[in-house]
């Protein structure tokens, strides 16, 4: 049944692949969306087998890599952190099948992107259900290549070959410091494999390793490392250029890898690896600040945005960072329900944003639109239900969309970590979760109310989705409803230590999220108070008074370029890393190997024996005299070294 | 079965072939046609032979196998004496299994004196297996030097437009660090007696200040082999002028010479040279992934851009052979199978564009996937083994490098690591940059896809990249036993210590 549920996809991605011309598009749609559905349903039976029946289990397949004391397997490995991952991953991608029917109806190559769609799903899976480091690794560079894949799909846009490179490279670097991370792992533990490591973690918890010039904590070492990869992945603050160009690829796939599943598979990363990073405090710390700094800076940017797809691609990142600094404050369990809560309600934004560029013949800019609401009407809906639960509105104690179940349990936890970094998290969550807000209802506001901003034609063209397309929205704004009120009492509440069971680890002392429930009872209500102004502020500046954001903006220009451009981070990198890096490797070409290699090496010899020759040439005169004087040269110094040597 | 000269006949049968194309005398059209022919079968033969050699190998055995010996020249301890252990079984394979593939690969491209360019490349493979067998050291230095007189006809004569340069910059280079191993290799015979190297392994230990000398003068030799920064510039232009199928034996067989040299000789021989010379190699290996894959990102010349990619990933197996772990060496000795079949893979890759525009500058192409999808499959698959995705052979081999480096030393680690970045920067500019973006060009719009032959060029090398990549184990078992022999040894080499006396004599 594992086994299905992980390699259904990969049949279908291939069938789909390479027979994409003998099936044709309707046999692609069939086979992988059959595919995908039915792992879809077999991973709710093993969510429902693991988590509450308590059955967590390792499959072995078959033996990848054996050298010397290293030993990687194959497996799948499924408890309930990945049974939940497998519900996420399968589920979302369900939906986004069904609704990509729809989405590229008039795309020439639908077999192929129905064959990448299953192919992410594939690497996704192993991803999540590896019992080791390596696996994940595979999983890991899988989903990034079907990343850029995707992405590139419309091959011919260079903006999108480029989106597509970039998202590939950054994640490289990312990955460069997730194989450190593995070596370091395997240096001090000796195996890479999970429970290995988990059941010797304690006993390394003061070892000291020496890397690079220092000596330093072994773990904590390992630790970041690994995290420079979930860095990449997550989008995290330095490593995160690569995601809002991402959006280059089509709109199901921004729902589907660059919101709900793969850039989460960091958070999954570090929730997994939680028995080693609770005993490299400093790790954690660094966690969670790279989480906080990311949530409050991401949001900066998105509420600046007029693309629809960026916004909400600078509000994944920003929930990301939410998710970072929960893990830092070790509630693992919190920045996993909120990794689910928030696959469901920004699947559910990004795949309403689709229908709404589907509508508007593919413009993304919001300055453009306006108007909408009456003539997309269930769109409209899903789209306010999504930035409900985004939001995370709700009555503390009482009832709330899915995000506000999960985002208040995060700040809980981060306030109830009382350390200078959990409250430093704490204060730029609540920042962030204002700007989130704000920029939710902007983003409403500006393309569904007031005056139509598009041209005639455009306007004239617009209609309603398909239902293919509304279905796995109606589906997906269920879950964004109801998902936090069902699943809190396992994930956060009382029930949480059964439901987990082994899958993730806290030390006793660092149990935030029941230090979360005792929290002074003003903290639950903050996040819903700075939401709601909001939202407000947002329909004061947007509907009431529209000439406002003009003129603020015009009031605070260097500020306002500042977060527009996005702090300048790109610019910053193509500075100081890309053309650099052309640079010299230009340089090194002309220079190094032309001038100073080639020059002394063999083009030098080869003239200087040209030059010898020409010399000894020039020696043969021909004239008599020239020798005879010669001779007699030779003749001296012969008698006279005789004479000497005696 | 084993009682047959497994090694010699494998060695020398594609001669056999070389015997008959002498006779071949008919119209030019019909010659070509059956040299095609001749040498084809005869490859397949060799490749079908080597594959009893690995049949009757034993993997769990460490030690030599499938010994032949008949004295030689017994007056200086010279013998024929061939055999194969873990280490050099599966580059004979490698060597039987590329010929084939470039003699295919070259049905078409080469039109001009096809006998003799055939005959060519039967003498190389001869020589090439010869190499990986030959177990007595004059006997190497024959088959190494050996290599090196076809593949400088190869480049020479068809060859493209700088070819004599290249030719003799190829030559010039090589020669010069082999005049060094064969004043070493005089040198180890007068000092042990013997030239059988299974002997010297066993019963000479050189003084250490000797050792230090032998091992310079083999690193002469195999560093232009490898070849490691900074004597890497012949690399470059001797794959630009190569034709296509030149290309491939050269980074997949005559690049691995120098890596298989190190694990043959250098480090069992001279044990205490290695430990004290180790930095010089990883500080070489370092620069040359940075160096080559920064220079690679520069490159406007397909070809000279896999080649300058192929000295950074020499440079990961450079670090791991001198890791003296057992994951970087056998990780080492992986990539150089992987990066055998991967870059002969992406050569052909460039051959069969090449083929059809007659021009390597990237410049010119762009778009290709609208018109040649089966092409662009391949090749980014290819291109994708050649960054190390996981799941195919090129992240078993860089991956285990790594792990062995990291053991050894982390700084080497950390900057051999930023290559799989650069590497990963190089392949996918050069991979945009020639299948991605509108198909504008009015002579590229009517290129043809992959035609079957070529396909089933590529097939057999897709097949085992992949395969590598997702159940390695069987080659890494093949490594194994003998890599742990060679560290324990080493080992003992090492904590024996100042007991440096010549033993036999």
């Amino acid at each position: 049944m594992e086994i299905a549920a992980v390699f259904l996809p990969l049949a279908a991605a291939f069938i789909a692949g390479f027979f994409g011309r003998i099936i044709g598009d309707r046999g692609a749609h069939v086979v992988t969306c059959t595919a995908v559905v039915v792992a879809a349903l077999i991973s709710c039976v093993l969510f429902w087998q693991v988590a509450f029946l308590h059955q967590p289990r390792t499959i072995e397949l078959f033996t990848w890599i054996d050298s010397g004391a290293l030993e990687v397997s194959w497996a799948l490995r499924v408890d309930t952190l990945t049974a939940i991952m497998l519900v996420v991953v399968n589920g979302v991608s369900a939906m986004v099948h069904l609704y990509s029917i729809g989405y590229m109806h008039h795309d020439r190559h639908q077999p192929r992107f129905f064959a990448y769609l299953s192919l992410f799903t594939f690497f996704m899976l192993m991803l999540v259900t590896s019992d080791n480091l390596v696996q994940m690794y595979f999983g890991w560079e899988g989903v990034g290549v079907a990343s850029y894949l995707l992405i590139n799909f419309w091959y011919e846009k260079p903006s999108a070959n480029n989106a597509a490179m970039k998202a590939f490279l950054v994640n490289r670097v990312g990955d460069f410091g997730f194989a450190l991370g593995i070596f370091a792992v395997f240096l001090i533990f000796g195996s890479v494999e999970f429970d290995t490591i988990f059941a010797a973690a304690p006993a390394q918890a003061q070892t000291t390793i020496s890397f690079l010039w220092f000596e330093g904590h072994a773990l904590t070492i390992a630790c970041l490392l690994l995290f420079m990869g979930a860095m990449g992945k997550s989008a995290q603050l330095g490593l995160h250029t690569w995601l809002p160009d991402a959006m280059e690829g089509p709109t199901p796939v921004s729902a589907l890898i660059h919101a709900a599943t793969m850039v989460t598979a960091g958070v999954f990363m570090v929730a997994r690896l939680s028995p080693i990073f609770e005993y490299a405090p400093t790790a954690l710390m660094v966690v969670t600040v790279v989480g906080a700094l990311t949530a409050f800076v991401a949001a900066t940017i998105g509420f600046t945005q007029f693309d629809i797809k960026r916004v909400i691609a600078y509000s994944t990142m920003s929930q990301l960072g939410y998710m970072f600094f929960a893990l830092g404050v070790s509630a693992y369990s919190a920045a996993i329900f909120h990794l689910m809560t928030h696959a469901f309600f920004k699947a559910l934004l990004f795949l309403g944003a689709g229908s709404v560029i589907h509508a508007m013949s593919d413009e993304q800019d919001m300055r453009r639109m306006g108007g909408l609401a009456d003539k997309i009407k269930v769109t409209y809906w899903m789209m306010w239900i999504g930035s409900l639960a985004l939001a995370g509105i709700g009555i503390p104690g009482v009832i709330g969309f899915a995000g506000f179940y999960s985002k208040d349990i995060i700040l809980e936890a981060a306030y109830a970590d009382h350390t200078w970094f959990g409250m430093l998290a704490f204060w730029l969550g609540i920042v962030a979760a204002f700007l989130t807000a704000f920029y939710s209802w902007r983003l409403l506001i500006m393309t569904f109310n007031g005056a139509p901003r598009a041209d005639a034609k455009t306007v004239a063209h617009v209609h309603e989705s398909p239902w293919i397309m509304l279905g796995p929205l109606v589906v997906l704004a269920v879950g964004s409803v109801l998902a936090g009120a069902v699943f809190y009492g396992s994930f956060v509440g009382h029930h949480s230590h059964e439901f987990w069971g082994k899958a993730i680890f806290v030390l006793p002392e660092n149990d935030t999220v029941e230090a979360a429930h005792h929290v002074p009872f003003w903290v639950p209500w903050a996040p819903l108070v700075v939401a709601l102004s909001g939202i407000g502020t947002a329909y004061w500046m947007y509907q009431i008074r529209p000439e406002m954001p003009a003129r603020i903006q015009a009031q605070f220009a260097p500020l306002h370029a500042f977060f527009y451009n996005r702090w300048y981070f790109d610019q910053l990198y193509d500075a100081v890393f890309v053309r650099p890096a052309r640079w010299l490797g230009f340089e090194l070409w002309k220079k190094g190997d032309g001038a100073v290699i080639d020059a002394f090496g063999p083009d030098g010899l080869a003239a200087l024996t040209r030059e010898a020759a020409a010399r000894s040439v020039r020696l043969q005169t021909g004239y008599v005299y020239h020798y005879a004087f010669a001779m007699v040269l030779g003749v001296v110094a012969l008698i006279a070294w005789f004479w000497l040597a005696n | 079965m084993s009682a047959w000269p497994l090694l010699t006949i494998t060695t020398f049968l594609p001669l056999v072939g070389v015997l008959f194309l002498l006779f071949l005398r008919s119209d030019p059209e019909t010659e070509a046609r059956n040299a095609r022919w001749i040498a084809l079968w005869t490859s397949l033969l060799t490749f079908g032979v080597s594959l009893f050699v690995l049949g009757a190998f034993d993997a769990r055995n460490p030690s030599f196998q499938l010994q032949e010996t008949v004295a030689w020249i017994p007056a200086f301890g010279i013998s024929y004496h061939m055999g194969v252990d873990g280490i050099s079984v599966l580059f004979v394979l490698l060597s039987t299994f590329l010929t084939p593939i470039c003699i295919l690969a070259s049905w078409e491209s080469v039109q001009t004196r096809v006998k003799e360019y055939m005959i060519a490349f039967l003498v190389l493979e001869t020589m090439m297996v010869g190499m990986f067998c030959a177990l007595d050291l004059v006997l190497f230095y024959i088959f190494f030097e050996g290599v090196l007189i076809p593949m400088f006809i190869i480049i020479g004569v068809w060859g493209g437009g700088r070819r004599v340069y290249a030719a003799f910059k190829f030559f010039l280079y090589t020669l010069l660090g082999s005049v060094l191993m064969l004043l070493a290799i005089l040198a180890m015979g007068y000092a042990a007696g013997t030239t059988d190297v299974a002997r010297i392994l066993a019963e000479t230990r050189f003084p250490v200040a000797m050792q230090t000398w032998l091992w310079l003068a083999f690193f002469a030799s195999f560093a232009v082999k490898v070849p490691m920064w900074p004597v890497h510039t012949w690399l470059p232009d001797a794959h630009v002028e190569a034709p296509t199928a030149g290309s491939v034996i050269l980074a997949g067989v005559l690049l691995k010479m120098g890596g298989y040299g190190f694990l043959r000789f250098s480090i069992p021989m001279f044990p205490e040279a290695t430990a004290m010379l180790t930095p010089l190699v990883y500080v070489l290996s370092v620069v040359a992934i940075i160096y080559t894959s920064l220079v690679a990102l520069a490159q406007e010349d397909m070809k000279k851009l896999i080649a300058y990619s192929s000295v950074a990933h020499m440079g990961f197996v450079t670090i791991g052979l001198f890791t003296m772990t057992q994951q970087g060496i056998e990780g080492a000795l992986f990539q150089m199978i992987s990066h055998g079949l991967v870059s002969g893979a992406l050569f052909l890759c460039v051959g069969v564009v090449y083929d059809r525009l007659h021009t390597r500058e990237i410049a010119r192409y762009g778009g290709l996937v609208s018109n040649m999808p089966r092409y662009a499959v391949i090749f980014m698959f290819m291109m994708l083994a050649s960054v190390g995705l996981p799941g195919t052979s090129g992240f078993v081999g860089e991956f285990l490098v790594l792990m062995g480096a990291f053991q050894a030393n982390t700084w080497v680690a950390l900057l051999a690591t930023v290559g799989i970045i650069l590497g990963a920067a190089y392949m996918l500019f050069l991979y945009r940059r020639i299948v991605f973006g509108k198909l504008t060009r009015a002579d590229l719009r009517d290129l043809l896809d992959l035609s079957p032959r070529e396909v089933a060029v590529f097939a057999p090398i897709v097949v085992l990249v992949l395969w590598l990549g997702v159940y390695p184990q069987p080659v890494l078992d093949i490594f194994g036993p003998t890599v742990e022999h060679l560290i324990r040894n080493y080992q003992t080499a090492l904590a024996d210590g100042a007991a440096t006396v010549v033993a036999s004599r």
